[in-house]
């Protein structure tokens, strides 16, 4: 498949096409170009480099919504066995926008969970765009209480621009889908590992995305409002969503400094679209360290440990009182 | 502008604006709904309930404890903890003038005021929002005095009420607000291990990460009436699915409905009716 570049890859963009047209001639031509290839390669990728090692926040959001960046489904496929979709709530609808189920990882039965987006335009409706609706919040919380009762440690993938601010969605009471999965995630008796692959979307993202571990790749965001939503209310215009992007603080290695994520996972250069292989490599050892560090807990220090981490999240002053 | 507004001289044209009318600030108040006209001191002594419509008008958070809490034995929870800008953040205005106007204009230091006190004579910790502080958005500060608020209920043995009324998230603290949500969501696992109740009011407005934590998770949860509740603004809403939204939708009388909420209580029955509930659900005595 034909790599998609953003705006700012354009440089890239370009040297790349020319590559592809001396690859075209060399196939019916006498002369050996393949240095002049082989350089203009080894060019690229000292410029993606480049590029991406001063990458700014609303860049790397872009990065986070590319149409070819690999999805739950490419990371259950890539790095689990046996997978085992399960589906619905068992009161309402199956929801598209979250993927599920049973499968093993490193031959371990886990329960795999995670935002789905689609690729195309009918596999995007098909995924409403990755925003969940509380169907889809009720199935992750079914499946997490299974996990439970099996005693299977959760794997979480979080990619969502958001929960689905529709009609429906607030009939069914969107808000308290979200609530009650953060409420009951505080308790999981067993091992819960976070990752943000793509979009970690506000509630919407949370609401899959509370653990013994939260991680993020390199380009992936995290956020309490897209840069987008941020610039219209403060800035008046969507325009400023790069200032947002900036103020808002979304970046994996933002969020690491600040304390709020444990790990930031290195992606392949120019983002893991550009080598989906390598990207599962690594996600895998990812996981599995991740996996092994929570399973030496008891369950009680994991419990306890978690709900530490969550009462130390936020950051505020004590002055004394007059 | 007609032909006899033309005609007139500029001094009495601006005589019709009410601004230079001689009656003092404040005397009087409009109902936001009907319009009517009321004297002040009536709408105070209604709980600020319009005697005419029933609108409710949005009240304070120390005033809300007023109305809820006896006068005696209350002391406040968790205003040693202040706010502080983690993010440096500055859209068109810093989020610290942000916070000290906010100050100013509200005399609280954040958006959410929590006591322990008694409601007729039933012991409990209340927490409430304060709207007029940056949309009562909930940060770091708020959490954290929401978890000390649950956790003096935990070490006194009392139930939990809270008053909610935010736009949600406050967007100035980044992430970390986000994780208010999980936050005050994971305390309120230990009020239930104790069995204590807690008791989520909704108010104008409830929305977003409010919304979309703790604010559901109640044992009993109560709208004021016509309070506007939900996750996704109308506004937004309405820009995604393209449609006008029905009549009502996500007043609490729409939420009764569908089933998202236990009752709606009238401001002017909510002190009698929180006692009530809280005597029951302890298995104490009624209050007389």
């Amino acid at each position: 498949m034909k790599t998609t570049f953003l705006d700012f890859e354009q440089p890239i963009a370009e040297l790349e096409n020319k590559i592809e047209e001396l690859r075209f001639v060399q196939d019916d031509s006498a002369v050996d170009i393949s240095v002049e290839i082989s350089h203009l390669e080894k060019k690229s990728q000292e410029l993606t480099k480049t590029i991406y090692g001063k990458l700014t926040p609303w860049q790397i959001s872009q990065v986070a919504r590319h149409p070819q960046r690999p999805y739950t489904l490419d990371y259950i496929a890539g790095i689990f066995t046996d997978f085992e979709e399960l589906h619905g709530d068992r009161a309402f609808a199956d929801d598209t926008a979250i993927v599920g189920g049973v499968a093993r990882f490193n031959g371990q039965s886990v329960m795999v969970i995670g935002h789905q987006k689609g690729r195309d335009t009918k596999e995007r409706q098909y995924r409403n765009f990755g925003m969940p609706r509380p169907e889809g919040y009720r199935k992750a919380l079914r499946l997490m209480k299974l996990a439970e009762k099996f005693n299977l440690p959760i794997i979480t993938f979080i990619d969502t621009p958001g929960a689905y601010p529709g009609i429906g969605a607030e009939e069914r009471g969107q808000s308290e889908a979200i609530g009650r999965n953060l409420y009951e995630m505080t308790k999981l008796r067993v091992p819960v590992i976070c990752t943000v692959i793509g979009e970690g979307g506000s509630g919407g993202a949370l609401a899959i995305a509370v653990g013994d571990v939260v991680q993020m790749l390199q380009y992936s965001t995290y956020s309490v409002i897209s840069p987008e939503g941020c610039a219209s209310i403060l800035w008046k215009t969507a325009e400023r969503a790069a200032d947002a992007a900036d103020a808002l603080g979304i970046t994996a290695s933002r969020l690491k400094t600040l304390g709020l994520i444990d790990k930031v996972i290195n992606e392949p250069v120019g983002g893991a679209h550009r080598n989906p292989v390598q990207m599962m490599a690594t996600m895998k050892k990812a996981i599995a360290d991740a996996l092994r560090a929570q399973q030496e807990k008891s369950i009680d220090e994991l419990l306890e440990t978690r709900f530490d981490r969550l009462m130390d999240y936020g950051q505020f002053k004590e002055e004394a009182i007059a | 502008m007609s032909w006899l507004q033309k005609l007139l001289p500029p001094k009495i044209k601006s005589r019709n604006n009410g601004s230079k009318s001689g009656v003092p600030e404040g005397l009087w108040s409009k109902c936001n709904a009907c319009s009517a006209v009321l004297y002040r001191t009536d709408l105070e002594n209604n709980l600020d309930v319009c005697p005419k419509c029933g609108y409710h008008t949005p009240v304070p958070a120390r005033r809300r404890l007023d109305i809820l809490l006896d006068a005696e034995g209350r002391f406040e929870i968790g205003a040693e903890v202040r706010p502080v800008d983690i993010l440096k953040f500055k859209d068109s205005k810093r989020y610290p003038d942000r916070l000290s106007a906010a100050q100013d204009d509200t005399g609280e230091d954040d958006a959410l005021v929590v006591m322990q006190g008694a409601i007729m004579n039933v012991p409990c910790v209340v927490a409430a929002f304060e709207f007029k502080f940056i949309g009562g958005s909930m940060g770091s500060v708020v959490g954290e005095r929401f978890v000390r608020g649950v956790k003096t209920a935990l070490d006194n043995n009392l139930p939990f009420i809270c008053v909610a009324a935010s736009g949600g998230a406050r967007m100035q603290e980044g992430l970390n607000s986000l994780m208010q949500m999980a936050k005050t969501s994971a305390i309120l696992t230990k009020l239930s291990e104790q069995r204590l109740p807690f008791i989520s009011v909704l108010t104008d407005p409830t929305m977003g990460g409010v919304s979309a934590s703790f604010a559901f998770l109640g044992d009993v949860v109560i709208g004021e009436p016509g309070a506007l509740i939900g996750f996704a603004g109308p506004r937004v809403i309405e820009q995604t699915v393209r449609e006008t939204l029905p009549e009502g939708f996500q007043r609490s009388e729409f939420l009764l409905q569908k089933g998202a909420i236990d009752m709606i209580v009238d401001r002017r029955e909510m002190r009698r009716k929180l006692a009530d509930l809280l005597t029951l659900l302890t298995k104490q005595a009624a209050v007389s």
